[in-house]
This record gives structure tokens, C-alpha cells and sequence, in this order.
């Protein structure tokens, strides 16, 4: 179980040597602190509510562009070879590399904090909902990166793995937003998988046990394939 | 230490190994030699856990490589072809990262490193930035890194490609020294190499083993006419003609240089002419001023086996 720290910590490094990084947080914080200052302007609520409604799309933007390189740069340079041939599971590879990358994305949005002290200096926010809406934010990070290292995971070439991720992610985003309100069992059905509906419970201040684990449970499902597929080179 | 059972490896309907079968005695330095594409690689991938065999099956210090895949990657140190690298990372941080990946104590760590940074004379380049090292010095690193568990075996993909020749030779020279506390298998296409570092050699082609000896048996055993070459003060044409007529000679080629003559002489196989040759030489008048046995080079031999091969196929 130590190598999952070992894999962790040279992930963690690799993103901060490299500028990538550095531009994604850039570009969260300008995108997020935009969407803050607009919303707050239209609504004069003193709530993180709507402006959070469009930072998942950023992030479904984003968050591809973290995971592109996780599997697909070890395939293209092949240093995935003595990687695996080291005395590690690949699990605890898997495992190391999506923890790094959810490392990076809570840093990314960890300066939104600033808003909150923003908003308790022009109003009173309800704090049970910031925080439930951080619970919400974290869980629905760790999917999508989970679903970009998937895409990583299968093709050598980053920009590939991240366009791909940002189309599967915008699909689910997609899928929710437009069965949202429509009943039946096949709008419900988009409205389980999409990840609109969940998130939205969130925001509301709600940490509803089904959304988490809807969150937890897809994640995990999706590292368990993204181990498949590593191991998957055995059998081919 | 590995020992090699009936390995088959097929993709799609190609067989990239087909039914091999040696072992590597301890402490022995074993040559895989062949062409690009013989198979040598996927050989040693399935010897490193990285992929599976078709058929067969293969143990590693007493593990077998699919069920006791983290057992024989402990014991083992594997070099790929090209040396894969993380171009981002210092040289000492990506061996502190590979210790550690290999499970190396944090006590021994921190000397261990410098043992191999020492043993592989990188320690200079320590603090550089992988991606900034040259073709030599990245191969070094990665010899450092097959080295900082101490594994019994070490597994070499082609350690010298594109290396230049003094680069070669220290790399040569450095795999030699580590051969006395090392068993090592290691691929190559150069002959030279083998003949210089290798105790055995494994001659591999379309996956099969066409020739396993040690580098100077299989010279002998393959020498397939005995070519002598002399050098005589005398008349030409008489010596032509009297070697030409000595029991057992195949052919004699004669370079006419004027007061001297050239003569290649090819004898029989198993045949030794070269008393007889002086003989009617001295009673022909003749002086002899050179005499040599050409001795065969894996080179030629490796060619001769390979080319068999692609003339029976064909």
C-alpha cells in the first residue's frame, strides 16, 4: 500500500513542474470568479448557489485536462514499461495517479474559499449549504477525473484522452440538465445517470445519502475498469 | 536463475517466440543474440511479468513470472530498449522515486543511491534534469536504476543502442564489472558485444533458438571450410599447382603480386594442411613469409545461421 503514496507523490510533482498546474487553476479562478461576480450582481443573494451551477461546466471542461496526461504519457513514452515491471500492483498505480489528480482539483478550487468570506462580508450565507455544496463539489470531482483517467487509460495521445473526456463529461452534464423536470422512467433514467440532478441537491444544502452514493459508487466502478484495462495488456 | 520452458508468445497469428527453452545459470552473463524482430524483446517482457505468454511457462529466481509476478519483479532489474524516463524529474529524485517503488528500506536508501550513482559514474549529472541528459547519460540512469534494489538478476534490452563507441564501451565495461555479483541476460544485435561480455550465447531468430554455446564453440562448431592464407617468395605458378594437388584442398586463390604471391587455400572441414602446405612450398623453392589460419567471427556465423534459416523458408 505504500507505493500508492510512492505513485501519489511523483504525480503530485510532475503536475507542478510542469506548467499545467499553474494554467488550469489560472483559468478556473478567472472562469469561476467571473461567473461569482455575475450572479452575485443578477441575484443579490448572498448564496454560492447559482454561480456553482456553472461551475460544473467549467470543471467538465477542466478536470479532462488533469487527467489527459495520468495514462496516456506513460503509454506514449513507454515509461509505463519499467513502471509496471517494478514490484507494484496496478491497482496501487491506478489508485496513486487518480488520487494526485483529485489532490490537484481540490486545490484548483480550493481559492472559491475567498468568495465565502466575501459574501459574509456583504451578507450572511447559509453555511450549512456552503458546505454541503464543497461535499457535493469534491464528490463530483473525483468522478470526473475517474472518468478521465478512463479515457486516458485507452489511447496514447493526450490531446485525444482530453477532448474525448470533455465531450463524456459535457454528455452527462448534457443529459441531466435536459431531463430536468421531465417525468417518466426514461427521463428518470438520464436524470440517475447525468450528473446535473445530483449536483443540484447539493447546492440546496442537501447531502442526500443517494447522491453520494451515486458519486462514490460510479467512481469506484470506473477504477475498477480503469485497473482492468491496465491489466488488460496481460491478457492481449 | 531463470529458467525458460517451452515460452511461446503469439500475436494475432504471428508468433513473436515460438517454443523456447533455456535457463540462466547464476552468475552467468547470457547473450540473447539476434535480429531486430527475432523476439528477443517480447522474450524478456514476459520475463519481467510486463506481458504474458501464449504457452509455456518461465520461472525467475524459483518464481513463476505469472503467479509470483511480484516476487520476480523483486528480484529482478529490468532495462528496456530506449530506456523510458520521466524527462520532468531530477536524476536523483527519479532514483529516490524508483527506490522507493521497489520497496528499498528508508534506511538504505539514501546510500544505496549514491552507491549506484557512484557504480554508474552519473554521480556528476545528479542534480540535472533527466530531459537535459544526453543519450549516454540517460542510459546510465537507467542502469542505475536496475541496480538500487541490488536484484540478483538484471535483464538488459539492447544497453548499448545508440550510444557512441566510447559511450559503448563504458557501458560494456560497466555491465562486465557487475556481471561478478549479477546473473545477466541481455539482448543485442551486435556481435562484437557478445563476444566481448557474454559467457553464452543464444542465437534467436523468428522466434526460434537456432544456436546456444558459448561465443567461441560455436565459432568452431560452425566453421564450415578452414581458410588458410600465405604469403610466398617464388614462382607463382609452380606453388599454384603443387598446393592445389595436396590431398584435402578445395580451392586455392592466387593474388599474383609479382616477386610475392598471395594465397588463400580452402581446406576441408576437420582438415589441418598446414605442414603439407609448407612442405611442397619449401620443395617448390619457395619462402614462406606469412602463414595464418583465418579464424570465423560470430559475425559470419551469425549471418551463416541467419541466412540458412531465410534460405529454407524461402
Amino acid at each position: 500500500m505504500t507505493s500508492i503514496g510512492t505513485i501519489f507523490q511523483r504525480e503530485i510533482n510532475a503536475y507542478f513542474l510542469s506548467p499545467v498546474a499553474y494554467v488550469i487553476i489560472a483559468v478556473f479562478t478567472v472562469f469561476s470568479g467571473y461567473f461569482f461576480s455575475i450572479m452575485l450582481g443578477i441575484t443579490q443573494e448572498s448564496t454560492l448557489r447559482y454561480s456553482l451551477a456553472y461551475t460544473q461546466f467549467i470543471l467538465s471542461i477542466l478536470t479532462p485536462v488533469i487527467t489527459m496526461r495520468l495514462l496516456a504519457e506513460e503509454n506514449k513514452t513507454g515509461t509505463i514499461e519499467p513502471l509496471m515491471t517494478a514490484p507494484v500492483t496496478d491497482f496501487e498505480v491506478v489508485f496513486g495517479k487518480f488520487l494526485s489528480a483529485w489532490a490537484l482539483y481540490n486545490i484548483m478550487i480550493a481559492p472559491t474559499a475567498l468568495y465565502i468570506i466575501f459574501l459574509a462580508w456583504v451578507g450572511s450565507p447559509d453555511y450549512g449549504a456552503i458546505i454541503a455544496s464543497y461535499i457535493g463539489l469534491i464528490l463530483m470531482g473525483g468522478l470526473f477525473i475517474s472518468i478521465g483517467l478512463l479515457v486516458s487509460a485507452v489511447t496514447k495521445n493526450q490531446i485525444v484522452a482530453a477532448v474525448i473526456g470533455i465531450v463524456a463529461l459535457l454528455i452527462l452534464l448534457v443529459i441531466g440538465l435536459a431531463s430536468s423536470g421531465n417525468e417518466g422512467w426514461f427521463y428518470n433514467a438520464l436524470k440517475y445517470i447525468g450528473t446535473y440532478d445530483h449536483w443540484d441537491t447539493f447546492t440546496k444544502g442537501i447531502v442526500d445519502t443517494r447522491d453520494v452514493i451515486y458519486y462514490v459508487s460510479f467512481t469506484a466502478l470506473l477504477i475498477f475498469i480503469v485497473v482492468r484495462i491496465v491489466e488488460s495488456r496481460r491478457w492481449r | 536463475m531463470i529458467k525458460v520452458d517451452h515460452l511461446a508468445k503469439r500475436y494475432a497469428d504471428v508468433y513473436a517466440v515460438d517454443d523456447i527453452s533455456f535457463e540462466v545459470n547464476q552468475g552467468e552473463i547470457l547473450g540473447l543474440l539476434g535480429p531486430n524482430g527475432a523476439g528477443k524483446t517480447t522474450t524478456m517482457r514476459i520475463l519481467t511479468c510486463y506481458m504474458p505468454a501464449t504457452s509455456g511457462t518461465a520461472t525467475v529466481a524459483g518464481y513463476d513470472v505469472f503467479r509470483d509476478s511480484i516476487n520476480v519483479r523483486k528480484q529482478i532489474g529490468y532495462l528496456p530498449e530506449n530506456v523510458p524516463l520521466y524527462p520532468e524529474m531530477r536524476v536523483k529524485e527519479y532514483l529516490s522515486f524508483r527506490a522507493k517503488l521497489k520497496k528499498l528500506p528508508y534506511r538504505e536508501r539514501k546510500t544505496k543511491i549514491d552507491e549506484c550513482l557512484e557504480k554508474c559514474r552519473i554521480t556528476d549529472v545528479q542534480n540535472q534534469i533527466i530531459g537535459t541528459l544526453s543519450k549516454g547519460y540517460r542510459q546510465r540512469v537507467g542502469l542505475a536504476d536496475t541496480l538500487v534494489h541490488d536484484p540478483k538478476i538484471l535483464i538488459l534490452d539492447e544497453p548499448t543502442i545508440g550510444l557512441d563507441p566510447n559511450q559503448i564501451r563504458q557501458v560494456r565495461q560497466l555491465i562486465k564489472e557487475l556481471g561478478e555479483k549479477h546473473t545477466i541476460l541481455l539482448s543485442t544485435h551486435i556481435l562484437p558485444e557478445v563476444e566481448m561480455i557474454c559467457g553464452r550465447v543464444i542465437i534467436i531468430n523468428k522466434g526460434k533458438i537456432v544456436a546456444m554455446d558459448t561465443p567461441s564453440n560455436l565459432a568452431t562448431q560452425l566453421r564450415s571450410g578452414n581458410n588458410i592464407m600465405i604469403e610466398v617468395r617464388g614462382n607463382g605458378e609452380k606453388i599454384k599447382n603443387s598446393l592445389s594437388a595436396i590431398k584435402g584442398v578445395k580451392k586455392v586463390v592466387w593474388h599474383d603480386r609479382g616477386e610475392l604471391n598471395n594465397f588463400t587455400i580452402e581446406a576441408e572441414r576437420g582438415m589441418d594442411i598446414r605442414e603439407d602446405v609448407f612442405a611442397n612450398i619449401v620443395k617448390n623453392n619457395g619462402i614462406i613469409r606469412e602463414m595464418k589460419q583465418a579464424s570465423i567471427t560470430l559475425e559470419e556465423i551469425f549471418h551463416q545461421i541467419t541466412m540458412q534459416e531465410q534460405e529454407v523458408t524461402i
